[in-house]
């Protein structure tokens, strides 16, 4: 296994050589937050790519499918159109309009003090999550490949969060950006290289890839049962199959576009025509690398089988081990290292999102009311707030362990963003009559309901059997709320908030400066322009 | 207070020029056009999109109809999404060079602006 190490170790001195060139390139906050805003479109493309291709959706979305069959690849069809979303709605105005986060967008029509602090607090939530799940992927990888060579998933853990700290407090976006375009373009390889693999077993007939597909066996609940894989139902059946299955749908149409460490990398391109660009070449990239997944997920049910994938390495590992099965031991290797780069290049930008977010909306904006008292103060806070939330992600990831399925916890994120920070971000864009208490309203409300519904839905409250193998639910009790998918309630229920809240109140400020951000949204007038040469 | 984005100096551009850009004829096509293509667009796509959830949820015994071998109705109504999503696209970039080049006339005309009216 000392070969899986050394691929490892080639993988993680690469992204040191990248980060490495980028601090040297790189100096100054709009250097440091936006890479200068000069990243071209097709590379930024590949690195929103590399943002969604995270741990979750490489390691997570093929777990689910060699689960879950059909029910699996909801996500990946999920993962894909999130992004027309941002396309039709959101990355040209943000671009036209955005400095470094969220927080600026809502700010200019609005009292910005209290409206940037809670656009703080959400995406520092989200950005949570979301890193949580990809220490709980890189820790397992870490304990599937390495543990041999004397490697826990604790140390695993641990090691992610050292990395990136080092990627975040010496590199910046520019590090970041160039860390995921290449990362994006070695994990679409491995997807072809993977599903050429798998294909061959079957001589190339798709029919009988198929065929083996429909007929999967496994146990479930120590009987043996054989199910088909390409018809629904398999997780999502009555009674509350069909409506969580809308309601994961309205999260993928809406959360997406609310990700902050996503919408962030809208800022670092030239102009809106590039930001249009960009998401065109990231559709590409994504829903290429999401049909493969679907071959990949059902092959790993097919050639590994389900009960094989729970004995040895969790739904999380079915991906690599798949790879192994297929390319034996130097593509696990190599598919292993290009995942566990995937998240430490994944884990890199969360933290620039978050730890941008609190010290320019926080710090600067909240805090010292919009000024810099020394030049720079607002990079050093950045980076001081990357090492507090990275290391507060790196000890509940240790407490959580390798079980969670870990696109199931990023979906906990995105049903955030989908409820709090898409409502407000998509009427301050389009509705002249949205204000300041229309913000308050659906950031709080969004935020605060999905987690309650969260917490109070079956993912958190269950009654397992006395011996149950696996997880445990938090909380033994019957689930006040029915549905895995809280979507279907708490994305309305942040518009709903955002617009009662709004009509309720007049602010004719907010609604004055409407025609200003409409003029600058539209033609990008005003808007910052990338950093001279 | 606090809007550190809106100190950049823009050509032409005060309190007064913003609502006057607003309310030129040529703004106001420039979104009407805009509209014509992204809210209908973007209704297309939300439908087709929701129906594969409605499809498989509500109706199971449809979706698991076995259209080419094994090959379900649902598994290729969920490979239609891409299909649709990359078409949007295209489209999407076609039309966009359109308001690219109206949005110029509008910068132009935005830049010829007297300070205040």
């Amino acid at each position: 296994m000392s070969v899986s190490l050394a691929v490892f170790l080639v993988f993680v001195a690469g992204t040191f050589g990248i980060t490495y060139w980028a601090a040297k390139r790189s100096s100054g906050a709009s250097a440091y937050f936006a890479a200068g805003r000069k990243i071209a479109a097709w590379q930024n493309g590949f690195a929103v790519a590399g943002d969604f291709m995270s741990a979750a959706s490489f390691l997570g979305l093929i777990g689910l499918i060699a689960l879950q069959g059909l029910d699996g690849i909801f996500y990946a069809v999920g993962g894909f159109v999130a992004f027309v979303t941002i396309l039709l709605l959101m990355a040209e105005p943000l671009r036209n309009l955005g400095k470094y986060t969220i927080g600026d967008v809502l700010a200019y029509r609005l009292s910005p003090r209290l409206v940037r602090a809670l656009a703080t607090f959400s995406t520092l939530t989200i950005a949570t999550f979301y890193m949580i799940a990809q220490m709980v992927g890189a820790g397992a990888l870490v304990n599937l490949l390495l543990a041999d060579s004397g490697i826990t998933y604790n140390m695993g853990v641990v090691g992610v969060g050292a990395l990136m700290m080092i990627y975040v407090v010496f590199g910046g976006m520019l590090a970041t950006t160039w860390v995921q375009i290449v990362k994006a373009m070695l994990l679409s390889a491995c997807g072809v290289m993977l599903t050429v693999l798998v294909l061959e077993r079957f001589q190339f007939h798709l029919i009988d890839f198929f065929a083996a597909a429909s007929q999967i066996a496994y146990h479930q609940k120590e009987h043996l049962v054989v199910r088909d894989f390409l018809q629904p139902g398999l997780h999502y059946h009555l009674p509350h199959g069909p409506v969580d299955l809308l309601s994961l749908s309205l999260m993928f149409v809406f959360g997406t576009a609310g990700m902050p460490h996503v919408l962030v990398k809208f800022y670092t391109v030239p102009d809106a025509k590039t930001a249009r660009h960009s998401v065109v070449w990231a559709m590409f990239v994504i829903g290429g690398f999401c049909v493969l997944a679907t071959v990949l997920g059902l092959a790993a049910a097919v050639i590994i089988g389900p009960d094989s994938i729970l004995a040895r390495g969790g739904t999380n590992m079915a991906g690599p081990r798949l790879a192994q099965a297929v390319g034996g031991d130097l593509v696990l290797a190599f598919v292993s290292a290009v995942a566990f780069a995937t998240i430490l290049a994944v884990v890199a930008g969360l933290m620039i999102s978050a730890s941008t977010s609190f010290a320019h909306d926080f710090w600067t904006n909240v805090i010292h009311h919009g000024r810099e008292r020394t030049a720079g103060e607002s990079v050093l806070v950045a980076r001081a707030a990357a090492l507090a939330i990275g290391g507060a992600s790196v000890l509940i990831a240790t407490r959580l362990g390798p079980g969670s399925n870990v696109l199931i916890l990023a979906t906990f994120g995105m049903v955030v963003a989908a409820s709090a920070n898409f409502p407000v971000l998509a009427l301050s864009i389009y509705w002249r009559r949205f204000n300041t208490a229309g913000a308050v309203a659906g950031l709080t409300v969004g935020l605060l309901g999905s987690l309650a519904l969260i917490l109070a839905g079956p993912n958190f409250m269950g009654v397992d059997a006395a011996h149950a193998s696996g997880g445990h639910h938090l909380i033994q009790a019957e689930p006040w709320f029915p549905y895995e998918n809280v979507g279907i309630v708490s994305v309305p229920l942040g518009f709903l908030a955002a617009v009662i809240a709004s009509l309720l109140t007049k602010e004719p400020a907010a609604e004055a400066k409407f025609d200003e951000l409409m003029v600058r949204a539209n033609t990008g007038l005003g808007a910052e322009r990338a950093a001279a040469p | 207070m606090g809007n550190a984005a809106t100190n950049e100096s823009v050509p032409g551009a005060n309190e007064n020029n913003w609502k006057a850009i607003a309310n030129s004829k040529a703004f106001k096509d420039l979104i009407a056009i805009k509209k014509s293509f992204i809210v209908p667009a973007f209704a297309i796509f939300l439908l087709h999109y929701l129906a594969l959830a409605v499809l498989a949820g509500y109706a199971p015994k449809l979706a698991a109809t076995r259209v080419i071998g094994t090959v379900t109705i649902v598994y290729l109504f969920a490979l239609s999404q891409f299909a649709v999503g990359w078409l949007i696209a295209a489209l999407y970039l076609v039309a966009a060079a359109r308001f690219d080049a109206l949005t110029v006339d509008i910068i132009a005309r935005a830049c010829e602006l007297p300070e205040a009216e």
